[in-house]
């Protein structure tokens, strides 16, 4: 199994755990983010992705283990410190949860008017490059009710690379969206990290939109990192799991039935 | 039977002690609104927009309402002091009748069926569409920013609207008195004049409407942070916040009434 060297990571997760109640979600993670690279994180909803994506943010601690962003133990973090530390970060949230009674101008010019003493003119000029960046400039004085669903994530994504973030982080990008915008989505997120220099992690289950865009990828099955590699690496797996999730197979490890009571006897119970 | 009974008691219990730690819960909510209040208060335009949504377009069905109430209170009023031949008390009868009472009473159960049910969707939509997760991730905290200034215009907005509905009422009470039925303007004026106390009558329903502006948007914020962020959720939330909001100004209204006016 390759292995990337701990050298130069700027996301280092060691040994997590984290349970909801009595729902343990994940279960000894270990993974590391290089500096510059799209790295995604799949496996089937209901894996611990997106757990694991806002552990990494500091939304949730684990409850063992620990997750270091930059250097720095995100769970040990104060308010002031984590609140410093997200002004790096940015995140693209599934449907993109733009604010609903701002235009799409005033969405992408709201970090810049909550974290800096810009003056008006600069942010009007630093706007209007974010959105022409994801080809929305004519769109900046509609609201996102008017906005088709891969427009609004296009914004989205201007409004969380607002501050140059270091770091940016896409739940599910691709979810929903027609062929034509997953492609310019995909493109987009390439093209903002390597021109921002930024790192960026997506949590997805779109294997082909995936893999056609990132550096390297770790399969999540069950709260665990089943396995990881490059795209060309998975592409010719033959693991079982990796080869049915890359092809799409209904049946393999991962099984297509939930959990159930042997099927005759069920249907003989039905029947009295 | 036992088992019957036990259950019923552990519902019973399991309800009593849910309702107290969701109150020590909303507490705690309205104790960090306040501490993190610095920032809206600091950036007064974000307080004034949604004084704008909560209390300007609550305006209309304000206006509307006092002056009905106003001009049912002169045609009541009328017809039982007429009985007693001290028909010009009219005046006094529709005022004080609304700045004690009817004012902030009834302005506040509109106030929460019109802006506090709207607050309560609104916040339970943007947690339901993930938008107050997304400011937390941009370090922006959205109790500072989004829930502070909807709590601090529901404050200010509410002895507003409850000066403008007893205003619009007295006026109410006027047509129907003075110009419909004839009551003497001079008499329904001064009498009025001399018989409501700044400070006893209008200084109290101020802070009655005051007190019911505080229950309401605190209750609002509360129901709508609250709210599971499902579609059932946000509509048991917003059911919750003027039902809980009604009940709360009733019974605040009778305390402070009984503080304020007992020896009057």
């Amino acid at each position: 199994m390759p292995t990337i060297p701990a050298t130069d990571n700027l996301v280092e997760v060691e040994n997590v755990n984290f349970a909801y109640d009595s729902r343990q979600i994940l279960k000894g993670v270990n993974l590391n983010i290089r500096r510059g690279q799209v790295v995604a994180i799949m496996g089937l909803s209901g894996c611990g992705k997106t757990t694991l994506l806002r552990l990494i943010g500091g939304a949730l601690r684990p409850n063992q283990g620990e997750v270091r962003v930059g250097g720095k133990a995100v769970s040990r973090l104060n308010h002031e410190e984590l609140f410093a530390l997200r002004r790096r970060m940015g995140m693209l949230f599934q449907f993109g949860a733009l604010f609903t009674d701002m235009s799409c101008y005033d969405n992408v010019a709201f970090q810049m008017r909550e974290h800096t003493d810009l003056p008006e003119e600069v942010i009007d000029d630093l706007v209007l490059m974010k959105l022409q960046a994801v080809g929305l400039r004519g769109a900046a004085r509609l609201m996102p009710s008017e906005l088709s669903g891969g427009m609004a994530r296009r914004v989205a994504l201007a409004r969380t690379t607002a501050l140059d973030p270091m770091l940016i982080m896409y739940d599910e990008p691709f979810a929903g969206l027609d062929p034509v915008s997953m492609g310019v989505i995909g493109q987009l997120i390439r093209r903002l990290n390597d021109s921002l220099g930024a790192t960026s992690i997506i949590v997805t289950h779109d294997v082909a939109e995936a893999l056609e865009l990132v550096d390297y990828v770790y399969f999540m099955s069950d709260g665990v990192i089943v396995t990881q590699g490059n795209p060309e690496e998975l592409r010719a797996s033959d693991k079982p799991f990796v080869h049915q999730f890359v092809h799409g197979e209904t049946d393999g490890p991962m099984p297509f039935h939930y959990p159930a009571e042997d099927y005759a006897r069920d249907l003989q119970a039905a029947q009295g | 039977m036992s088992a019957v009974v036990n259950e019923f008691f552990e519902n019973l219990g399991g309800r009593a002690t849910g309702a107290i730690h969701r109150l020590g819960f909303a507490s705690r909510f309205l104790l960090l609104t306040l501490r993190n209040s610095g920032m809206c208060l600091r950036r007064f335009s974000l307080v004034t927009r949604e004084i704008y949504f909560t209390g300007a377009l609550s305006l209309i069905i304000i206006l509307v309402s006092g002056l009905f109430v106003g001009m049912v209170l002169g045609l009541q009023g009328y017809d039982t002091l007429e009985r007693y031949g001290s028909s010009s008390a009219l005046g006094v009868l529709v005022a004080l009748s609304l700045v004690r009472e009817l004012g902030p009473v009834v302005a506040g159960l509109l106030f929460a069926s019109r802006a506090g049910s709207a607050i309560t969707a609104e916040i339970g939509l943007m947690k339901a569409t993930e938008q107050l997760a997304a400011m937390e991730m941009m370090a922006v905290d959205p109790i500072g920013r989004v829930i502070a200034p909807r709590f601090w215009a529901g404050v200010i907005s509410m002895p507003l609207l409850a000066a403008m509905f007893s205003a619009m009422g007295v006026f109410g009470g006027y047509l129907v008195g003075v110009r419909l039925i004839g009551v003497d303007e001079g008499s329904f004026w001064s009498q009025m004049q001399a018989a409501v106390d700044f400070r006893e009558d209008i200084l109290n329903g101020v802070i009655k409407s005051l007190v019911f502006g505080i229950a309401v948007s605190w209750i609002a914020v509360f129901e709508g942070y609250d709210a599971p962020p499902t579609a059932e959720g946000v509509s048991g939330a917003t059911t919750r916040t003027v039902v809980t909001s009604s009940l709360s100004i009733l019974a605040l209204d009778f305390m402070l009434t009984a503080f304020m006016f007992r020896g009057a």
